[in-house]
């Protein structure tokens, strides 16, 4: 067993660049894996976190009915009237960046928080005058404790976010003998009404930033998985020639006595230790890989969503065991194939060496057919199928059908183009391709599949930003949005405003549910800002006037589809129901939504706060304007907010996105490079009895390099061609089906043909750089080695 | 003279030293003769050839093919009489693997821009390769592969046709078989044949005989 083992192993060793292959592919791919896996694993305990602390939304609260400040004095009376409420003051602590949560250990409801008060000592310095103000450890970093309590930290608290008692906060805050809202603790509750300005606010389900970021990371999965895919190729052609090259040896073996089991055994061996190696290497690579992009990838959460990522890596074991796990998974369905002959080989070798080259012809047509089946089965599934598994299943399906019918379509192809072809070079140009195509035929497929990777990501992402960008544009129609402190005040800013304004556009809104699920209706005044603006996906004539008459409403996609809604159906709402009459597009919301007009909506929810505005001013005079109406009413930071900084700023989010998602790019197009280069560099040694008689009939070894470097580009140019499709219908998958399934709203595809040809250019480029050393080498080799070929003596 | 050889010396790098495997080799062939090259295995016969056929480069002396001193003349030169001057019989691995039979019994001959299709079709009956024109080398027996290469090297008309133990692989009777037509093919298209062969008996039937022994001609 022993000498077996070492005869095994010994084959690596004379074979150096096909281990360093083999180790590179597995290793590339375990690290992209799980460099993802890492990144979403961080953001999402980030959400986690956040959620945590204070069950953010999970409890139900009671608010100010105006949205401003609740008394102090109306929380005692509650409390005394026997209300299980918590007092909370949140805020942002001025010329800082952090926001503070004053809260009440001693009230405070029961799994609203880990916070980390807990020991008795620790609640008597929280309860002190001095107070502590506790912060995760980066945000502690940050901060100069000018006039703050002693700073604690915990890492379990997000970033950004102080927690201190609720005294320490309202004397920090400016907020004395006023509270932001109250917690209500969960079960019975005195039924009586609350007093007169409070309202209960429901909690929602969930939490609306891990769903909002939700499609980012299903897209970052779906990404690390393809590259995971794309690097096995490298280890199955790799392992694929080992064993090739280790026929005789292997049969050998069984001739000195070693039994078929035994022999398994000793290769399983071998491979999962050659796994474990390149996993653990994977790993490391994948924690550089995730480190790299996490600042990039947390800038574009919080730029994108709002939601605060640690921009730092803990290492979790949960995530080594699962990388090392998908390594050797990984290696096992690569080297599948090859077991699988192993187990089946004969004794024997067979009578004809060369007849497996005619096998491979046919295991391509069976392969083809077998694509085939996929594909129809993909296209069965997206067009039949609901819901998100029917949607992954079929891009699955569309994904390794396509690959698997890649080699048999190139060399169909290669026929063709022989028959075509006139010259006798020409015509051997095309024959030779032909035979090239088995050979490379798993380099192709992972070629193929990066590059519609690339594709698709890359449309979806450029789709993705074309979109929200312009819709921006229209659903940010007026210059400028203030929002007031209370009704008063709100009353006197109309009336300023009125004359230095063309419009003041009042935003209603109040929380109902609709269909049984929390939603909001937004009352929407009749003007061209919205006439003109407003994004569409259908509608009935005038449906304008219909709204502002209060014969209907509009619906925002995702409703729209959810419910299955058509236009003109009914929908409920308190104080009757009304119909359909347009449907808007709403990306990013999770929650129904419908708009009416303001007058309805005053009507149907009579305690609707009107303390949000429009301006439409020329955007000239805008910052002016908004200068002078924070100089003239005192308003705080983020009440008055300008168009044009909130587009600046989603624009800046989406070449963050950008950012990520072409690094990712590059390493995945460059490990399909690598398994190219792989490829060629095996192939370049079996190829010499294909050129040898070509040269020796009078080609110069120059021409023949220079017609194999052809050949290379050729084939990457064809593989090029078959992405093109695949990858838009990977991007068509993902928008129309995928995020449908998800998220309920659909993005309009938008093909961008400089992107694609650049990414073409740079496929090309990367096919001439891997078939580079291989064809210097044919350019150079000494004739005694083409000679070799003759001769049967050595 | 079509090929003259003078003075010509040869010598491998090897792993126990330098390996004078020529040494000296005068030699020369005129057009419509036929010449056997014998002696023993390791004795530089496929070398001479490799040289003759610009395949390879001597380290001094001269070899020179129609007129053109090789050793001067560079590689795309070499390369071009290889494909119009010289056809070239290995003992294997003769034949393009990714072209079928009646591709790889053309492809000399439309390479050196003489393609004769009724030629070809002649060579073809002959050899006896009628049948297997849509067959892939790999589908022949080694006979059948050997032939098309004969049938491919004489379908371009060579002026030279150099024979590395053409018929090594072969049994004794398709072995004289093939050597029949062979010489045959060559009196009738008027070439000039050097072909090595270790058989007496094969060298016996050629017009001079020459053996190698010890780098040197005897
Ligand atoms: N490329 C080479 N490198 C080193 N030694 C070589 C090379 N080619 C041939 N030889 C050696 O030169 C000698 C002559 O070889 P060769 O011409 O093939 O002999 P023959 O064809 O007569 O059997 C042999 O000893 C062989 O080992
Ligand atoms: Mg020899």
């Amino acid at each position: 067993m022993r000498a077996g083992l070492s005869a095994l192993l010994s084959h690596w060793l004379r074979h150096p660049v096909q281990l360093a292959m083999l180790m590179l592919g597995l290793a590339l791919a375990t690290a992209l894996w799980s460099g993802v896996q890492a990144i979403n694993a961080e953001a999402r305990a980030s959400y986690d976190r956040a959620a945590a602390v204070l069950g953010q939304n999970r409890m139900e609260r009671i608010v100010s009915q105006d949205g401003g400040p609740i008394a102090q004095g109306l929380y005692v009376a509650l409390r005394r009237d026997g209300w299980k409420v918590s007092p909370v003051v949140e805020g942002r602590l001025p010329a800082t960046d952090l926001r503070l949560l004053g809260i009440d250990p001693l009230t405070l409801p029961a799994g609203a928080a880990s916070v980390p008060v807990r020991t008795g000592a620790d609640l008597a310095d929280f309860l002190s005058g001095g107070g502590q103000l506790y912060l995760n450890p980066e945000t502690a970093a940050g901060l100069r404790p000018d006039g703050l309590p002693a700073l604690r930290t915990d890492p379990g608290l997000p970033p950004g976010t102080g927690l201190t008692d609720v005294g320490v906060a309202q004397r920090l805050l400016g907020m004395e003998g006023r509270l932001s809202y109250l917690l209500v603790s969960p079960g019975a509750q005195p039924d009586r009404p609350l007093p007169q300005g409070l309202v209960r606010r429901a909690p929602d389900d969930g939490t609306d930033i891990a769903r909002l970021t939700d499609s980012f990371h299903l897209n970052l999965t779906a990404f690390g998985f393809l590259a995971f895919a794309v690097g096995l190729f490298i280890v199955n052609s790799a392992i694929g020639l080992a064993f090739e090259q280790r026929r005789a040896m292997l049969r050998t073996l069984r001739a000195l006595g070693l039994s078929a089991r035994e022999i398994m055994g000793l290769v399983l061996l071998e491979l999962l230790v050659l796994a474990l190696a390149a996993g653990m290497t994977g790993i490391g690579l994948g924690y550089l890989v995730a480190a790299a992009l996490l600042p990039d990838v947390a800038a574009t959460l919080r730029g994108l969503y709002g939601a605060e990522v640690t921009g730092t890596l803990s290492l979790r074991p949960g995530w080594w065991l699962a990388g090392l796990g998908m390594a050797m998974a990984g290696t096992l369905l690569a080297a599948g194939q090859s077991l699988w002959r192993l187990w089946h080989l004969p004794l024997l070798a067979p009578a004809q060496p060369r007849a497996w080259a005619r096998a491979t012809a046919r295991s391509l047509w069976r392969q083809g057919l077998a694509g085939a089946a996929l594909l129809g089965l993909s296209a069965g599934l997206l067009a039949f199928g609901t819901g998100l598994p029917a949607g992954f299943g079929g891009l699955a399906a569309l994904l390794v059908g396509a690959a698997l019918c890649l080699p048999l379509g190139l060399i169909l192809v290669t026929g063709l183009g022989g028959r075509m072809a006139r010259g006798v070079l020409v015509q051997w140009f095309w024959a030779d391709t032909r035979q090239q195509v088995p050979g490379l035929s798993l380099a192709l497929m992972a070629l193929l599949l990066a590059l519609a990777a690339n594709i698709g990501v890359g449309t979806m992402v450029s789709s993705f930003r074309q979109t929200f960008v312009g819709w921006l544009d229209q659903r940010l129609a007026s210059e400028l949005y203030v929002t007031a402190r209370s009704a008063d005040e709100a009353r006197r800013l109309e009336a300023w405003l009125a004359p230095r304004t063309d419009a003041v556009l009042p935003i209603l809104s109040a929380g109902t549910p609709l269909f049984g699920r929390p939603g909001e209706v937004y009352g929407i005044t009749d003007h061209p800002t919205y006439r003109d603006n407003w994004p569409l996906l259908a509608a009935l004539p005038d449906v304008w006037g219909r709204i502002a008459a209060g014969q209907g409403l509009m619906v925002n996609e995702q409703l729209y589809r959810a419910e299955a809604l058509a236009l003109g159906d009914a929908v409920d709402l308190p104080g009757g129901p009304l119909p359909v009459v347009g449907v808007y597009s709403d990306y990013g919301n999770p929650r129904p939504q419908v708009l009416i007009a303001p007058e309805s909506l005053m009507a149907r929810f009579p305690d609707t706060p009107r303390l949000r505005f429009g301006l439409r001013v020329d955007p000239d005079r805008a910052g002016a304007l908004a200068a002078a109406l924070v100089a003239e009413f005192g308003l705080p930071d983020g009440a008055v907010v300008d168009q044009a900084t909130l587009k600046a700023l989603s624009l800046q989010v989406f070449e963050q996105t950008f950012a990520v998602t072409a690094a990712l790019n590059v390493l995945t197009l460059g490990i399909a490079g690598l398994a190219m280069f792989a490829s060629l560099l095996t192939l370049s040694g079996l190829r010499l009895p294909q050129v040898a008689p070509v040269w020796a009939m009078g080609l110069t070894r120059p021409r023949l390099a220079l017609l194999d470097f052809a050949r290379t580009l050729l084939l990457a140019a064809l593989t090029l061609v078959a992405a093109l499709p695949l990858g838009l219908a990977l991007a068509w998958v993902l928008l129309a089906v995928v995020n449908v399934a998800a998220f309920g709203w659909r993005l309009p595809m938008q093909v961008f043909p400089g992107d694609l040809a650049r990414l073409g250019g740079i496929a090309l480029l990367a096919a001439g750089v891997a078939s580079l050393i291989p064809v210097l080498r044919l350019a150079r080799i000494a004739p005694a080695a083409l000679l070799r070929v003759f001769a049967n003596e050595r | 003279m079509l090929l003259t050889l003078t003075g010509v010396t040869k010598t491998y790098a090897t792993g126990e030293g330098p390996l004078t495997v020529l040494d000296g080799i005068d030699l020369a062939l005129q057009a419509g003769t036929s010449l056997a090259l014998t002696g023993e295995s390791g004795s530089g016969k496929s070398t001479l050839l490799h040289l003759a056929a610009g395949l390879d480069l001597a380290d001094a002396g001269r070899v020179e093919l129609a007129g053109v001193n090789l050793t001067t003349a560079g590689d795309p030169v070499r390369a071009g009489l290889r494909r119009g001057t010289v056809g070239l019989v290995f003992q294997q691995f003769n034949l393009i693997p990714s072209l079928d039979v009646a591709a790889n019994l053309a492809f000399q001959a439309r390479l050196a821009g003489r393609h004769d299709p009724a030629w070809t079709a002649r060579l073809a009956q002959v050899l006896g390769l009628s049948a297997l024109l849509g067959r892939y080398p790999e589908q022949l027996s080694g006979g059948q592969q050997q032939r098309v290469a004969i049938g491919r090297t004489l379908a371009a008309r060579p002026q030279l046709v150099l024979a590395d133990e053409p018929t090594g692989n072969l049994d004794e009777a398709t072995g004289d078989a093939v050597l029949d037509l062979m010489l045959r093919l060559v009196a009738d298209t008027g070439a000039a044949l050097l072909m090595v062969t270790h058989s007496p008996r094969l060298a016996g039937r050629l017009d001079r005989r020459v053996t190698l022994s010890a780098g040197r001609i005897t």
